[in-house]
């Protein structure tokens, strides 16, 4: 029973990490330290092979952090007592050039310290045959590892950040599909948050010379909107009795519309460069803000929905609305506060979106609102509502990540992609149901 | 896991078969749920043209047993034959084939449908594809005339009285040629005229040929309609006998397996002041000027028909819906109620009529049903404290002496008494100081009925006030200090002296 309940509660879980270890399987690959890390390591390397004073020549190729490398290599040898008599970083014709100099100078080397792919290069593996004034330089790299690219920190991070609006705004979602409810309208309100936040920093703020006050003002302005267009929908569901399919339905258009007015169907991007610090800053442990405002988020939604009584309210309301209205419980109040936090939430997402792309506009959040209710239901939350989990929501939101990521790295077309995508979502939710057909909650 | 004898083609059924086979016999029927052994070794028999009733406390293994013989669940081990011939059913449209019908105490009707294509359900007359509808009126028309009732076959059955949807289910079962009806609790939802109806309907069936199993509660009814009676506890057949040599009080010891010392225990409380007052109340044309006093430990029932506007009342009183007019005291001081939050907030507390619809959260658990009402006193800054929810919720569970193996299971997989207990206890932790049961004992076995008549009077005991809505009689009589009773929406009469009261003199009233 114990082993049972713990497979149900955190089934998607295993899912998940099951999906992680294949992706890992398959993308393994051989792997080499890139900058400064490849750098400290080939340092070492020629330091204990060679005698102080060795002459090495720094060869590096021109990707990304190779010129760090060399800078680092350079730097480090020499204050350990090498002479370094060249540092190249480009192509295997600059190295042929800064042999030829060093030949003409009448110098030998003894050491060539280069990276994974300068090391490669056939000029400098065959010194000793073409150049043989220069002696016979031992080649040192940095030392080659299997990894999958899967599970690259930066891959790692780079699937929190692209899910981080998405599951940002499916906290709200979780909440009002709890209440039996649906927000069809979040996709929009992505849309008209990033439009409404771009726009006041243009056109209040002093555009790309705005001030952080302003920025923040904007941001708040924008998530205010979102959060009064949800209580707008929220009374319209609890006055009239509009079901809530229809009413977020009608204002998904109302607002796709809106933000296409703001913007004049431009995008907005007369923005500061600092307005990126929220969707691509990484302050805390080296974590995207982003990813660590959706933790948070999370951490508080989970806390409301397991500890307070505003939570249990929420189940209730979705369990049985009749039961719990005789129960005392503010069924009206409670369906309101969960589209107002559900368009808040959007807002939120919207800014988030807009800090990431340092722009504004209305082509945002288009079809989002399906891919986060499709992290709810694949997180376990009932559509029927009273049932359903904040950390399932997560899971499903990584799910959902995890699995297009992992296409992308194995270069699974798009196509291909939607199709694998839908059909993952369809058998999550099988899953739930066979569980559930067992009686387990 | 089957029946254990070979399964025989559904050959032309041989009506009529007044020979000593049975029209339905069961033999050795065993079924086990996870857990439990709910049925254990069952025999029992149904003749042709013969109305049995099967009794039991709730738990007893009566609505499995209706399940197995109508498809829906597979006994363990055993044998069900029809007519001396053994066969399988694995499923509902098997028994039905088999001339089995079930009539469940919730109906399976389509609301949005009307009686006609309701009954056609399935089986559909037709002609090259079309559906023949003006055929499949005067067959139904037809029908309802012999059934000698009138039932509007051209409005959706969520418009028809749930007397008239009771109708329509049985004239599907005769529409399927059903020879076996199995009836379960059918008289639970009605008004005693309907009652009275439904009993002369069922006696024409019999006259038919038919036979019909029939579940209830309601022993004085069992004595008007069943030829026999078998009983059954804990799973097993206690007491098989025509109805001629069985009395009252012998169902009841064999249902609970103890003699029962009173149906109706009896309790010495003085009757305080008045505590709750009501003051012309109404609302549209269910509650017409309605006032009424609930004294300090007194227990008033509120009786009538169906229709008289009895739930109706309450509901105004607990603000569940608004009322046209009126005023509310409690203790001299006029209330101002407009939702149930405030009634709560008062201190009146209302058991509903329907506890799965309106009473319970039937996917949540016991614990998190029980805290409902009560979260807000058992919170801090919006968090709920768990430890103190949960020693309430022990200290209700023993005092309501609740059978359950775990606060955290679903209360929808309770019995029917265990989950009236639940949504008494939501209210005892309440504290309220004026409690509105509204038939809080319907569906529930003797047992747990005289429980909730203890609790009543315990209640009372330390100075309650209790308003009862009940239909039937005997409880009425049995329970209350003082008796209203109500006809199409107004009060028609009250009577003070309930020891010398007579269930003719409510009925005079309730028909006024």
């Amino acid at each position: 029973m114990k082993t049972r309940r713990l497979l149900a509660d955190y089934g998607m879980i295993l899912v998940l990490v099951l999906l992680c270890a294949f992706f890992s399987a398959v993308t393994t690959s051989e792997q080499s330290p890139t900058g400064e890390a490849a750098a400290s390591q080939v340092v070492q390397a020629t330091l204990k092979a060679m005698p102080p004073g060795a002459r090495v020549l720094v060869a590096a190729s021109d990707q990304p952090g190779d010129a760090a490398f060399a800078a680092r290599v350079e730097r480090d040898l020499e204050a350990a007592g090498a002479r370094v008599l060249a540092s190249v970083t480009g192509e295997p014709r600059d190295a042929r050039e800064a042999l030829q100099k060093i030949q003409a100078a009448g110098s030998a080397i003894d050491v060539v310290a280069a990276t994974r792919v300068a090391g490669g290069w056939r000029v400098l593996t065959s010194v000793a045959s073409e150049f043989p004034s220069l002696g016979s330089p031992r080649v040192i790299m940095p030392a080659s590892y299997r990894w999958p690219n899967f599970l690259k920190p930066e891959n790692l991070l780079n699937i929190a950040n692209q899910i981080a609006v998405i599951a940002i705004v499916a906290v709200g979602m979780t909440l009002v599909i709890i209440t039996g409810g649906i927000d069809l309208s979040v996709g929009s309100l992505i849309a008209l948050s990033a439009v409404l936040a771009a726009g006041f920093i243009r056109d209040q703020a002093g555009g790309v010379a705005a001030s952080t006050g302003g920025m923040v003002l904007g941001c708040l302005l924008a998530i205010l909107a979102c959060g009064a267009v949800g209580g707008f929908s929220g009374l319209m569901i609890t006055r009239f009795a509009i079901p809530p399919f229809i009413v977020t339905l009608a204002m998904m258009l109302v607002g796709s519309g809106l933000a296409y007015i703001l913007a004049r169907g431009q995008s907005i991007y007369q923005i500061p460069d600092a307005f990126v610090w929220l969707g691509r800053g990484a302050d805390l442990l080296g974590l995207p803000n982003a990813v660590v405002l959706m933790l948070v988020l999370y951490a508080l939604a989970h806390v409301l929905m397991s500890r307070m009584k505003l939570g249990r309210y929420l189940y209730a309301v979705g369990g049985n609305a009749e039961a719990a209205r005789l129960s005392g419980v503010p069924v009206r109040r409670v369906l309101l506060f969960a589209y107002v936090a559900s368009g808040l939430l959007a807002g939120v997402g919207g800014v988030v979106m807009a800090s990431q792309l340092k722009s504004g506009s209305p082509t945002y959040g288009n079809m989002y609102e399906l891919y986060v209710i499709a992290a709810v239901v694949v997180g376990g939350t009932s559509l029927s509502g009273g049932e359903g989990r904040m950390l399932g929501t997560l899971t499903g939101a990584f799910t959902i990540a995890v699995i297009q990521n992992g296409m992308n790295l194995t270069n699974v077309e798009s196509y291909t992609q939607k199709v694998v995508l839908g059909s993952v979502i369809l058998a999550a939710v099988l899953l739930d149901r066979l569980r559930q057909g067992r009686g387990i909650r | 896991m089957s029946l254990s004898s070979p399964p025989v083609s559904p050959s032309s059924p041989n009506p009529r078969n007044s020979t000593n086979r049975p029209l339905l016999s069961l033999s050795g029927i065993e079924k086990s749920f996870p857990g439990v052994r709910t049925l254990r070794g069952v025999d029992l028999r149904l003749e042709a043209g013969e109305i049995l009733a099967v009794l039991g406390e709730n738990g007893a293994g009566k609505s499995t047993l209706m399940k197995i013989i109508g498809g829906a669940e597979a006994a363990d081990a055993g044998t069900l034959a029809i007519d001396g011939m053994a066969r399988v059913v694995r499923s509902p449209q098997e028994a039905r084939a088999a001339g089995v019908a079930v009539i469940h105490q919730e109906f399976h009707l389509i609301p949005a449908l009307t009686a006609v294509e309701n009954i056609f359900l399935g089986q559909e007359e037709t002609s090259g594809g079309f559906l023949a509808r003006r055929r499949e009126r005067e067959q139904a028309s037809a029908l309802f005339q012999r059934m000698g009732v009138d039932v509007d076959l051209d409005v959706p059955c969520r418009l028809l009285s749930t007397a008239q949807q009771q109708l329509v289910e049985i004239a599907k079962a005769l529409i399927h040629r059903a020879r076996i009806l199995v009836m379960d609790e059918p008289t639970a939802a009605l008004t005693s005229h309907e009652v009275e109806k439904l009993f002369v309907l069922m006696r024409e069936l019999r006259a038919q040929g038919l036979g019909i199993l029939y579940i209830s509660h309601r022993l004085e009814e069992v004595f008007t309609i069943a030829d026999r009676v078998t009983i059954l506890r804990d799973g097993v057949p206690v007491c098989d006998r025509s109805i001629g040599a069985i009395t009252r009080d012998e169902m009841i010891e064999r249902m609970v397996g103890r003699p029962l010392d009173q149906e109706f225990p009896s309790r010495r409380v003085t009757r305080g002041g008045p505590r709750l007052e009501v003051l012309g109340l109404r609302r549209g044309t269910a509650v017409r000027d309605v006032s009424f006093r609930a004294h300090r430990g007194e227990i008033l029932a509120l009786t009538g028909l169906v229709g008289a506007g009895r739930t109706e009342t309450v509901r105004l009183v607990f603000g569940a819906d608004p009322k046209d007019a009126g005023e509310i005291r409690l203790d001299g001081r006029v209330l101002d109620i407009r939702s149930p939050r405030d009634a709560i907030d008062a201190g009146i507390g209302l058991l509903t009529e329907d506890r799965k619809l309106q009473g319970l959260v039937l996917r949540h658990s016991i614990r998190e049903n029980f805290g409902l009402p009560n979260l807000r006193r058992w919170c801090r800054r919006g968090v709920v404290q768990h430890g103190r929810e949960r020693s309430e919720l022990d200290r209700c569970i023993a005092a309501l002496r609740i059978r359950l193996a775990d606060p955290e299971m679903r209360v929808g997989h309770l019995s029917g008494g265990n989950q009236q207990k639940v949504v008494l206890a939501k209210w005892l932790a309440h504290d309220c100081e004026v409690l509105i049961f509204d038939e809080p004992t319907r569906g529930i076995d003797v047992g747990a009925k005289h429980e909730i008549y203890l609790l009543m009077n315990e209640l009372v005991a330390v100075g309650k006030s209790i308003v009862v809505i009940s239909s039937e009689l005997p409880e009425v009589l049995g329970m209350a200090d003082r008796i209203l009773v109500m006809h199409g929406g107004r009060i028609t009469g009250e009577i003070t002296d309930v020891a010398r009261a007579t269930q003719e003199q409510i009925l005079r009233l309730a028909h006024a």
